[in-house]
């Protein structure tokens, strides 16, 4: 490792490395995040390595394991560079075939090809997947490109440069007032100015300062924190000691739950590497600056991503939420003033440092600038990672981006924001996103996650997920969160249960405000959203299992039933001898019956039926 | 000193105090359960919950923890207060039907039948039994545990602790009668916390009176001092 002791040692590092990259010479970059690597990517990428020293081509055709690409529906995903030639789902056996055909003859393989959903056109070259077409990716940008695990792959892409800059050419206001002028806003849910943030942390009073990188992501469905981590880790370092300079504190943590495995590895291998690299540590760059960070793994309590909750877990005591004021940017860790942003956040203060605020600010909407990352899962084609500039809008992503629905169904609506956004309807799938136009509609940008529903989505199921989501994740602290969310639960429960009752809606409304008004910290003051904004948008779907004991999505159990349709059942006994609880009877060639008190609604029948004669109403 | 707005009324207070504390200064009742002026503030009931004015509308924050500000203006009492304290004595009374303040604040405030069953634990988790244990005593021998709905007062790992010295200032301290004591004879038993203790007996009349181990660690402070 060469170790960097000035600006211009950095410089003649990137430059060598520069130099060493030869831009035409083959390299197959191998998908690793943790998507891919579930489809058994570190398999594919030894039978490259293998295959290409059989060949006696090490040396000349590079492998890299990369970070998520943020295609994961597709996983394992390779692309050959420099051609950019883009396969999808490749498998160990695949790998010969690869390197004969694609890399030595230039030959496309058809079956690994990338078929579009909307269209059915075949795309060889991932630039020309439309899933990548329409994002903006600034903080993924280099994610299928380097190693993660490799501080020199990003250095050669001018890593480290923007720190560099913020140490030599710049005084901490000044990279203060850069980000407040870019317009950055937290991306961990708020959407608090960083700038801002910041400048009061650097203004409290106090020798001692820390800054927290917030890596407790923890909505169900969402990812994007744990792959910027994963794929490239020295971004969100980069982003931390510029900011640490910029507010004055010597100290970083890292509060990453541990159920990242991969990212906790990643990032320690990146903190090794860039204090034996010299840019963490003493005297940073011979700026006379001195910066460590520590790595703090959390034991998965939803929780614990509030910040005070969160330190509370950093000093070793339970993680529980104490009232703020103070704020932690006046009395945080151990009562020092601290920072805390979000990884996205820290990992797009590099970027605005390199390429400047004005230039950064021109990219989004009036009040929202930059990207923003989201995880789109749910009942979509493309589920996968996507970063679009603030103001696209939900259609983009779902319909352009996302690739639709799969089987040509409708979307009904997508949640955004996990636990604590809000459900918004496909009437308002063209509002430009950005934090404001979220919160009019009832929801939030939240951290990303975004789940997206079909027609099949029963909204009141959807909403009682989220609530057994809070209600076991709160703390416990506060009465309106600890009981409130519990209450609400239960009145979900008895309205999918059937035994919803006039004024149930009405007493959630209630409920949903008190508790978003009186609650002592972020989780309770948002956990009633999907209750609420369910309420607001898909209202009759709630009058229905309250006044006609009916699902209209065909999901609560209790309320649907099967029957066979006599008109077009063949009595092939196909249903009778699938049924697990042997509810159904009838001769052979002869209409068959369910009988409804033996049924527990598995709906077996209903798959295995080839003629559509089994309904559910 | 500071000045600020409390029920239209301007008051002077120190700075660094609570809104609780200043109104109750002052003559303004609050109702509170999980505040005690021995013990650091919790902020957990929500009881005490007052609105605050803010450049972006009324907000409602709980006095006992909230600073009282200069220029602050709060109401103790607004419509919006009443209808969160409702709510939340409605909830504690779904949690704990059968604790005795908690139907007190109920009939006060116009809380009838709650509109759903939460269970039937007389302890409400204000947690002011571990806050003595911990800042009073110093003992430290019991803490809220798990989380959520499922959470409870515990000695560590639910079993007997021996940090507990049995000198009954949680019994105490309950607003609700959750944890009980019983001395008999000799012996006495915090049923919750499943300790139990020889108490010693008194030379002159015979009585028994205390633990053994509360007198020590007595002692130990009284020397210590």
């Amino acid at each position: 490792m060469t170790r960097v002791e000035t600006p211009d040692d950095l410089y003649r590092l990137q430059q060598q490395l520069k130099a060493e990259t030869d831009p035409d010479q083959p390299r197959i970059s191998v998908c690793c995040g943790t998507g891919c690597r579930v489809h058994g990517s570190m398999d594919v990428i030894q039978a490259f390595r293998e295959e290409i020293n059989g060949r006696r081509l090490s040396g000349k055709v590079e492998v890299v394991g990369t970070g998520c690409h943020g295609f994961c529906e597709k996983g394992p995903v390779v692309v050959l560079k420099p051609s950019g030639v883009f396969y999808e789902g490749v498998g160990v056996e695949d790998v010969p075939e690869i390197i004969v055909e694609t890399m030595m003859n230039g030959a496309v393989i058809d079956r690994l090809v990338y078929t579009d959903p909307l269209s059915g056109d075949r795309v060889v070259h991932e630039h020309e997947v439309p899933f990548y077409q329409k994002q903006k990716r600034l903080v993924l940008d280099l994610n299928g490109d380097i190693d993660p695990t490799n501080i020199e792959d990003y250095i050669a892409f001018n890593g480290y440069a923007a720190l560099s800059k913020a140490l030599l050419q710049m005084k901490p206001g000044e990279v203060i007032e850069e980000v407040t002028q870019s317009g950055l806003r937290g991306r961990g849910g708020a959407g608090f100015p960083t700038g801002v943030k910041w400048r009061l942390c650097r203004e409290a009073t106090g020798d001692v300062k820390y800054i927290v990188c917030n890596a407790d992501e923890g909505d169900p469905g969402a990812y994007m924190d744990r792959s910027i981590m994963e794929g490239n880790p020295h971004r969100v370092l980069e982003g931390m000691i510029i900011g640490a300079w910029a507010i004055g504190a010597s100290q970083g943590y890292v509060y990453i739950r541990n159920e990242y495995p991969l990212a906790v590895e990643n990032l320690r291998i990146a903190l090794r590497q860039a204090e034996e690299c010299g840019l963490l540590g003493h005297n940073i760059l011979g700026s006379g600056f001195d910066f460590t960070v520590q790595i703090r793994p959390g034991s998965g309590a939803f929780v614990c991503g509030e910040e005070t909750a969160l330190m509370a877990s950093i000093e070793d005591r339970v993680g529980e939420p104490r009232p703020r004021p103070p704020y932690p940017a006046v009395s945080g860790l151990w009562g020092k003033p601290t920072n805390i942003n979000n990884v996205e956040t820290w990992a797009n203060v590099p970027i605005i440092i390199d390429r400047g605020a004005e230039w950064y600010s021109e990219i989004g909407t009036d009040q929202s600038k930059g990207t923003k990352i989201f995880s789109v899962v749910g009942k979509i084609n493309n589920t996968g990672l996507v970063e679009v500039p603030m103001g696209t809008t939900l259609s983009e992503i779902i319909h352009d981006i996302g690739g639709g629905i799969p089987g040509g169904r409708e979307c009904k609506a997508v949640q955004l924001g996990g636990p604590s956004g809000g459900c918004i309807p496909s009437a308002h799938f063209d509002v430009p996103i950005d934090y404001e136009s979220l919160q009019e509609l009832g929801s939030m940008m939240g951290s990303g996650g975004m789940v997206v529903c079909d027609e099949d989505t029963c909204m009141v199921e959807f909403a009682r997920y989220f609530m057994d989501f809070v209600q076991q994740e709160s703390c416990g602290k506060c009465v309106p969160c600890r009981l409130g969310t519990r209450a609400m639960l239960e009145v979900l429960t008895r309205i999918t249960q059937g035994e919803g009752s006039e004024g149930d809606i009405e007493y959630l409304l209630e409920l949903g405000g008190q508790i978003k008004e009186s609650s002592l910290c972020g989780l309770g003051q948002t956990a009633p959203n999907p209750v609420l904004s369910t309420i607001r948008y898909f209202r009759d779907e709630y009058e229905a299992h309250i006044r006609d004991k009916r699902c209209p999505s065909h999901v609560c159990k209790a309320l649907i039933q099967y029957t066979i349709d006599v008109d077009k059942c063949t009595g092939c006994g196909r249903c009778l001898r699938s049924c697990p609880v042997e509810a159904i009877s009838g001769a052979k060639k002869e209409t068959h019956v369910i009988d409804q008190e033996k049924c527990i609604k598995c709906g077996t029948c209903l798959e295995v039926c080839k003629f559509d004669a089994v309904v559910v109403e | 000193m500071i000045s600020l707005t409390i029920d239209g009324r301007r008051i002077e207070a120190a700075e660094g105090s609570t809104i609780l504390e200043v109104a109750r200064e002052h003559g303004i009742e609050i109702p509170t359960l999980c505040y005690h002026e021995a013990l650091e503030p919790y902020g957990g009931c929500r009881l005490c919950v007052v609105e605050l004015e803010t450049p972006r509308g009324p907000r409602l924050v709980a006095s006992c923890v909230y600073p009282a500000e200069e220029g602050a203006v709060v109401k103790t009492n607004s419509e919006m207060v009443q209808a969160s304290r409702r709510m939340t004595v409605e909830l504690l009374l779904a949690a704990a039907p059968h604790a005795k303040v908690i139907q007190e604040l109920a009939a006060r405030m116009g809380v009838k039948e709650p509109r759903v069953t939460l269970g039937d634990n007389d302890c409400i988790l204000c947690g002011l039994c571990v806050r003595a244990c911990a800042e009073i005593v110093g003992a430290k021998a019991i803490s809220l545990v798990h989380r959520g709905f499922s959470k409870e007062v515990s000695p560590p790992f639910e079993i007997g602790s021996n940090a507990c010295i049995g000198c009954t200032t949680c019994v105490f301290i309950c607003p609700t009668g959750a944890i009980k004591l019983q001395d008999v004879l000799s012996t006495r038993s915090v049923h919750e916390w499943t300790s139990e203790f020889q108490a010693r007996a008194c030379k002159i009349c015979g009585d028994h009176y205390l633990a053994p181990e509360f007198a020590g660690e007595a002692k130990e402070s009284l020397v210590g001092e």
